[in-house]
């Protein structure tokens, strides 16, 4: 199948996938277990998973490896699993996706503080990242999904661990904003510009914005985005804020609503559309025709 | 008192030493401890968290304040105590079972220490008895329950649930947090309160306990 970089460079539209969480929560996750653990108990479940993506006509297909580094692995005691989860993970999408979309190995972040604010160095969690992303890259992985991080040492640090450990698969790299008073920044106090300009110098291949806003806030990142840098551009909003109905809690952008500001990303530039938290393969499918209604991406103005 | 409004002006700045200089100099001066706490440290730290709640800080600014809190705080606890300052009341915290996110929760917890609450932090993954478990057995008479997961923001109803069950309705209230929390959530598991951030948590909290 053709590699990422080769599509992106063409100016081929892409389509991500959506939420895994719910999805794997769903078919029955046991309560205080994390989803890494289907990559360990039930592989059939996350093929099952992928398959609808694929069939939604998601480009890229994610593996559930977002807590997959030590640090996180360690909270639930499988920190000796490290090496299986990955590689099962990996191998389920891998074998479900069958050549029709690219195997996206996410890494998520440390989910510690680095100093100076906590105790972890920024060398103890890239060298996580690396034992994390060798895994990932020797199963198979065609991409690497660094996403939702918030510190930008901390994702540079994940952005340079690919390179060292697997310098021939393509890095993707994505942070989480939330608007303020004064633009869009991620919890540490991140802008838009500054992590764009960060990730590209770390040497990313793709940059971006997954979770924390519904799609409408997105567009502004992704604007903010297309003046910060060069590179290709991946977002993938949640389906909208989280709501509470009847005690449960739900993502209720619908597809409808959401593909209908697709094109506004497209005009934009975005390389690559998805889904975070609660979408669905409905979003993807819908995203899908936004983006079939248009495939040749537009090209993007100077910076 | 100036030195009080240096406290607090150093405590903003995240600049843990000078706070601790300026804490022992304010106690040796023969300031009351609590005045030190209330006009000094709380002073400078509702500052800050009123600034992250409007997002013109971010974390690592109030993260480093919180440090410089605990440099003043932790020389002023013998003196506290020496001195009859009450606490404001006993609470426990907690991420619920399952999560493992804990940032927001922790900073609640800075924020009601430094408004003269004593916290006991169980910390991330709690399950729903050890809440009412702790509150019983530490006589605390809040239980503040964090959750940034939809999957795990559910638990949160047992916990309320467990509260009446046990008897304790109205003696121990409970009031929620987390990113996908919101005020209808809370008021249909029959939570006592919802707060948005850290700082609306400590006015929600002075407000239950009538402290």
């Amino acid at each position: 199948m053709e590699g990422l970089l080769s599509r992106l460079k063409r100016g081929d539209v892409l389509v991500g996938d959506g939420a895994w969480g719910t999805q794997l929560m769903q078919r029955g996750l046991p309560p205080g277990r994390p989803p890494e653990w289907f990559a360990l108990e039930k592989p059939e479940v996350i093929g099952a998973v992928a398959r609808l993506y694929v069939e939604a006509g998601a480009d890229l297909v994610t593996t559930d490896t977002f807590g997959g580094t030590s640090f996180r692995l360690k909270l639930h005691g499988l920190e000796g699993e490290r090496e299986r989860v990955n590689r099962q993970a990996v191998e389920a999408v891998r074998r479900a996706v069958a050549g029709q979309a690219l195997v996206s190995a996410s890494v998520g972040p440390s989910g510690q503080l680095l100093e100076p604010y906590g105790e972890l160095s920024p060398d103890a969690v890239e060298e996580a990242f690396a034992e994390q992303i060798a895994v990932l890259a020797s199963a198979g992985a065609d991409v690497l999904c660094i996403e939702t991080m918030g510190d930008l040492t901390e994702a540079t640090r994940a952005v340079k661990a690919a390179k060292a450990v697997a310098p021939g698969v393509p890095v993707m790299a994505t942070m989480t904003f939330e608007p303020t008073p004064r633009g869009y920044f991620t919890i540490m106090g991140v802008s838009v510009e500054k992590a764009a300009a960060g990730l590209e110098a770390a040497g990313a291949d793709v940059v971006g914005s997954n979770c924390g806003t519904g799609i409408e806030d997105m567009v502004e990142i992704a604007r903010a985005m297309t003046r910060a840098t060069r590179l290709p551009l991946l977002i993938q909003p949640n389906a909208g804020l989280p709501q509470s109905r009847d005690g449960q809690v739900v993502y209720d952008e619908t597809p409808e609503a959401m593909a209908a500001r697709v094109p506004e990303l497209l005009d934009l530039g975005v390389a690559i559309v998805g889904g975070c938290c609660g979408t669905t393969p409905d979003h993807i499918r819908a995203i899908r025709r936004a983006v079939d209604a248009r495939p040749t991406r537009a090209s993007r103005g100077s910076i | 008192m100036e030195i009080l409004k240096r406290i607090a002006d150093a405590l903003q700045q995240g600049d843990d030493q000078q706070v601790g200089t300026l804490t022992a100099e304010a106690l040796g001066a023969g300031l009351p401890a609590g005045d030190i706490l209330q006009r000094g440290l709380v002073a400078g730290m509702n500052v800050v968290g009123e600034q992250f709640r409007r997002r013109e800080v971010f974390l690592p600014d109030v993260l480093l304040s919180a440090r410089a809190m605990y440099a003043g705080l932790d020389l002023l606890k013998p003196h506290l105590a020496s001195e009859g300052v009450p606490s404001r009341g006993k609470v426990v915290l907690g991420t619920m079972k399952g999560d493992l996110h804990d940032i927001g929760k922790n900073l609640v917890g800075i924020m009601l220490e430094g408004a003269g609450f004593e916290v006991i932090d169980l910390g991330h993954d709690v399950a729903p008895e050890a809440f009412v478990d702790a509150a019983v057995r530490e006589g605390a008479t809040l239980i503040g329950m964090s959750a940034l997961l939809t999957t795990t923001m559910t638990r949160m109803r047992d916990v309320v649930a467990l509260v009446k069950e046990r008897g304790l309705a109205g003696k121990v209230r409970t009031i929620v947090g987390g990113a996908p929390v919101n005020a209808d959530f809370a008021h249909e598991i029959g939570a006592d309160g919802y707060a948005c951030d850290a700082a609306h948590a400590v006015d929600r909290v002075r407000a239950l306990l009538g402290a």
